[in-house]
């Protein structure tokens, strides 16, 4: 099987985040592997070490994006591609799709996709749809498990999750998919691994090399700002024993109007 | 006249109470825009759920009551959302950012070749252009975003007031329903059981639990056994309130319960009107997934906990001694919304 991955790069969850002359800033924190695409490599490594086959990451971006492809290269996948072009700059969720389609095409025979659910800068998650349309195949979202991979018969066949319940949908290949948290915990990079993709060399791809002109852009981001600062003074509650201040604590939360 | 639609999200039966608030969404779309606003019903026997949106005060609830789309198929149902809008001259979209809703937006938009604007908290027309904040970064910074129309938008759940029900007004229009040979061939092979109890994200009360839920000696056990007794103690007073049970990253990396229940930056981002954060020490991820509820309450042992920092009552105390006199206090005083 040939899966391929596309990955984002960006600032640790951990990181203090702000925002300076319009740019958002996150002082000297990390750059990082989206935590969401973890699962989606994860995912693809199991399924070629059940199945056979390779998985390719890739990711749009700057020299930042290696960031990503190399934590993806030490867990395990084989092959990258960066994709960048000037012309690139402030592409919106459908103009990368179109990309990462394009990209998806010219390597050829490739049999799944597997995307996290949304990055956690962006938190749009709409990368996957727009991309299995791009591409006119079906999409299954928020996969846990795998309940069928067959590749040889064309079909597979996945748990997955709308909210209230679990559903197990059924689709041809080539297929589109995200993985979610509960497919399985990613795997540690062996140290082995971090050798290999820390010497790792990955090709650039422009886009005269997917034969596609600059797509413009539909979504503008004129401004991030930060949100207004709360101003909450927390009020303790106090008493002489846990019953008193269970009962001054609803009278507070009754008086606010919450219970 | 070209419409502003809402898309109805329904599950067994049931419509997703955001949709309504996406056709308050929908409303100020309208006026700015020009339009009419019109809800969408996709489904099988689906009468209940047109009636119910026609309360909401669209001019029209357009109806695909289909055998083919029975089962809910994100790809079967987004294709004929697609087919509806040149047939019905849908300008623009908009999806409450449920599961299935975010999933049929995206595909919808793609499908139509526009721009989307996910998850958004607050919209507004300028210059014929839609204007819309959304929290980006689990909700640590905002970012303004902007199209033209055709477009489609989502809105973020419970981020606007739901339109109110009256009369049964609108016109009910029958639509076809619009497969495609792609999604002809994905198959719903089922429903596993729902999990049952109040969503997460719709839940306007939560009580949630951290590490410090199997920090006590008040119970006999293991570590495990500890936290599944302090769950439980939790997920009764949430129950009690009509609530939703919650948990930090740490309670679910430690086992303690599943990661349904994980709220914050890799879990869900949730905004209810009360937030019960019962020995959690409020990390930056947790608390970017919390942050913007209406009324925080923090019970932790720990005074210097960050958890203060966004709090608005806080209970320096141990929760196996307070956790059980809340839940006896909501009983006495008759606050209970459902027996546990």
């Amino acid at each position: 099987m040939k899966i391929v991955v596309p990955v984002k790069v960006v600032p640790d969850t951990a990181a203090t985040l702000k925002v300076e002359d319009g740019r958002v800033t996150w002082g000297d924190a990390p750059l990082v592997l989206n935590p969401w695409d973890e699962f989606a490599v994860e995912a693809a490594l199991q399924t070629v070490e059940q199945h056979g086959g390779t998985v390719t990451v890739i990711s749009m971006g700057d020299e930042s994006a290696l960031e990503a492809i190399r934590k993806a290269l030490a867990m395990g996948a084989k092959e990258a591609v960066r994709i960048y072009d000037d012309a690139l700059a402030g592409a919106d969720v459908r103009v990368t799709a179109q990309v990462l389609a394009a990209a998806v095409r010219k390597m050829g025979d490739v049999d799944m996709v597997f995307f996290g659910r949304q990055a956690v800068d962006g938190d749009t998650g709409l990368t996957p749809m727009y991309t299995a349309r791009a591409l006119g195949w079906p999409f299954v979202g928020l996969v846990s498990a795998f309940t069928e991979m067959d590749p040889a018969g064309r079909t597979f066949a996945a748990e997955r999750s709308v909210g209230e319940a679990k559903q197990t949908i059924q689709a041809p290949m080539p297929a589109v998919v995200t993985i979610a948290k509960e497919f399985a915990e990613p795997r540690y990079p062996s140290f082995m691994g971090i050798r290999k993709a820390s010497r790792a060399k990955v090709p650039v791809w422009s886009l005269a090399d997917l034969g596609l002109d600059a797509p413009a852009a539909k979504v503008r981001w004129p401004e991030i700002t930060m949100p207004p600062k709360r101003e909450v003074k927390v009020e303790f509650i106090e008493g002489a024993t846990p019953r008193e201040i269970a009962e001054k604590l609803v009278d507070k939360l009754i008086e606010a109007k919450v219970l | 006249m070209s419409k502003i639609a809402v898309y109805v999200d329904h599950f067994g039966g049931k419509a997703a109470a955001a949709s309504w608030e996406a056709l308050t969404a929908a409303q100020t779309l309208a006026q700015g825009l020009g339009g009419e606003v019109v809800a969408v019903v996709l489904g099988q026997g689906v009468d209940a759920l047109a009636q119910e949106a026609a309360a909401r005060g669209p001019k029209a609830v357009l109806v695909a009551d289909d055998p083919a789309l029975a089962e809910y198929v994100p790809d079967a149902y987004a294709d004929t959302l697609v087919a509806l809008t040149p047939a019905h001259d849908i300008a623009v979209w908009v999806f409450p950012t449920t599961m299935r809703g975010r999933e049929l937006a995206g595909l919808t938009a793609a499908g139509l070749d526009v721009g989307a604007l996910p998850d958004v908290t607050d919209l507004a027309v300028e210059d014929g252009k839609i204007v819309a904040i959304r929290p980006v970064y689990a909700g640590k910074l905002l970012a303004k975003v902007e199209t033209e129309p055709p477009a489609v938008v989502t809105t973020r759940v419970r981020a606007f007031p739901a339109a109110e029900a009256g009369e049964a007004t609108a016109e009910i229009v029958s639509v076809p329903a619009q497969v495609s040979d792609t999604a002809q061939a994905v198959k719903s092979l089922g429903f596993s059981q729902a999990a049952g109890g109040v969503s997460l994200t719709e839940a306007s009360i939560i009580v949630s639990g951290g590490r410090g839920v199997a920090n006590t000696d008040k119970v006999p056990g293991d570590e495990k056994e500890k936290a599944q007794k302090g769950f439980e103690m939790l997920g009764e007073l949430a129950r009690l309130l009509g609530g939703a049970l919650g948990a930090s990253r740490a309670a679910v990396d430690a086992g303690y319960i599943s990661y349904d229940h994980q709220v914050g930056q890799t879990g869900k981002v949730v905004s209810p009107d009360l937030y019960i954060a019962c020995g959690i020490s409020g990390a930056i991820q947790h608390l970017a997934g919390m942050r913007t509820s209406k009324v925080i309450v923090a019970i932790n042992t720990d005074p210097e906990a960050p958890i203060f920092k966004v709090a608005r009552y806080g209970v320096v105390a141990d929760l196996w001694d307070v956790v059980p006199e809340l839940i006896q206090v909501v009983k006495e005083r008759g606050l209970a919304k459902e027996q546990a």
